[in-house]
């Protein structure tokens, strides 16, 4: 088990693959689109396709008061865990339709799960 | 609050503030156009050993970020920032003769330029005009390299000073000075095959009808769709020409949409919600969306919605000025 999740999970490729799929899911998702209203689209798709590099193990230089300092605006509107654990079925739904491998999905959320107090400010 | 050094001269830079408006509130005024960090008139190069904030770069092409260039509209420093004009050859201001003023309706003419000096260009992009005494203002490029002119559709706009100024003062023979081209809004013939939606509304056509002739000249085999939208029957425009490339090109559908009362003969609504009832379904497609900066917003979400890749949404909001 030497090769990391990034490699495991098929890389930057795989990062390209799921972003399309994965930003889709959250504009459509009602629970949680209405904080994406009046985002620059572009900026939005580069800054979740960061997210989904991090979140599958490949390189980032994000720290946790980066986090923290990134999301403090939505905070302060009300984001909340119900908004957290929607993006994390997003995330899941995303990584099932492209046929990741359970263990490996598992392995992708609990990172992405790791960041939860410092996106909420906790 | 940061500093920002400027011709010699430094200024204290207010939270919140541009440099560009910093500069304003002091009497200096750089070149501007867009405020909204689109058609790069306002750009300057930060100095040696200063670096400006990266949201101040955005949209630029990674050499001139690499050099330090960034935005004025959109510079707001955190640091103390020196900087400067930059380089002429950075983006020359070219002269350029109309050689043709033609009229499309009440509303838009069509200008044809001939650079005095080499000015290569990909059909979309777009280029500024620079009046003498300072004013600014950006407009698509409809024609073709190999036409050898530039085109441009300038749509008159209530207290515009460009659009009136070019639609009632500048003739034939006169003189312009221009700059460009910018944007990224152009056809690429990597993927002959791929399918593409064009949806353009006033003369957001004039990239488009750029594109669509640079695609067809290209050979693309994958079907072209352009929706085309104007509010009346009297404002939309190249029809004829239009109908006419559709009738040679058995991949180049071409739906005239009128979104007001006077329909006949055209598509009955706004060329984006034609577009997307007619193909619902865009995985795979590349789109091109230009005119109306809410029309472009709005669509680019839809079209993403509906399965086109992100990297293949080209939008071009035409910016109205502010000032």
């Amino acid at each position: 088990m030497s090769e990391s999740l990034f490699d495991r999970i098929g890389g930057e490729a795989a990062v390209d693959a799921a972003v399309d799929l994965f930003y889709r899911k959250v504009l459509a998702d009602d629970r949680i689109n209405s904080w994406f209203d009046g985002t620059d689209m572009e900026r939005q798709h580069a800054k979740q396709k960061a997210f989904l590099t991090m979140a599958f193990g490949g390189p980032n230089s994000y720290s946790g008061m980066d986090m923290r300092a990134g999301h403090a605006h939505m905070v302060a509107k009300g984001l909340n865990d119900s908004h957290f654990d929607a993006v994390m079925d997003n995330l899941g739904a995303t990584l099932t339709e492209l046929g990741v491998p359970a263990d490996l999905i598992a392995e992708a959320a609990a990172i992405a799960e790791s960041t939860r107090n410092d996106v909420l400010g906790k | 609050m940061a500093k920002i050094t400027y011709s010699e001269q430094t200024f204290d830079c207010q939270d919140d503030e541009s440099v560009l408006e910093c500069l304003s509130r002091h009497g200096v005024e750089l070149p501007s156009s867009c405020r909204a960090g689109v058609c790069q008139t306002c750009l300057v190069k930060a100095s040696e050993g200063t670096t400006p904030p990266t949201d101040a770069q955005a949209g630029l092409k990674p050499q001139l970020q690499k050099q330090g260039y960034f935005l004025a509209c959109i510079c707001k420093p955190e640091q103390d920032l020196s900087f400067i004009d930059p380089d002429d050859n950075a983006l020359p201001q070219i002269a350029a003769t109309v050689v043709s003023k033609t009229r499309f309706n009440d509303n838009i003419i069509r200008l044809r330029l001939k650079p005095e000096s080499e000015f290569e260009f990909l059909p979309g992009q777009f280029l500024n005009i620079h009046r003498q005494d300072g004013l600014v203002r950006s407009y698509s490029i409809a024609s073709l390299p190999q036409q050898g002119y530039l085109e441009l559709h300038v749509e008159r706009v209530e207290n515009g000073k460009m659009s009136n100024w070019l639609h009632n003062q500048v003739a034939m023979g006169g003189k312009l000075n221009i700059d460009g081209p910018h944007g990224d809004c152009f056809y690429i013939d990597d993927k002959p095959e791929q399918n593409l939606l064009l949806i353009g509304t006033g003369t957001g056509l004039a990239p488009l009808w750029g594109i669509v002739r640079d695609a067809l000249s290209k050979d693309h085999k994958g079907e072209i769709h352009l929706f085309h939208g104007s509010r009346s029957s009297d404002k939309i425009y190249l029809v004829d020409e239009l109908k006419k490339l559709a009738d040679q090109h058995s991949n180049f559908f071409y739906t005239a949409c009128i979104s007001g009362e006077d329909n006949q003969g055209f598509s009955a609504g706004r060329a984006n919600e034609v577009a997307l009832s007619e193909i619902p379904k865009l995985n795979g497609y590349r789109v091109y969306l230009c005119g109306h900066p809410e029309m472009v917003n709005s669509t680019k979400k839809k079209v993403f919605l509906a399965g086109a890749s992100m990297n293949d949404i080209h939008a071009d909001a035409f910016t109205l000025s502010n000032s």
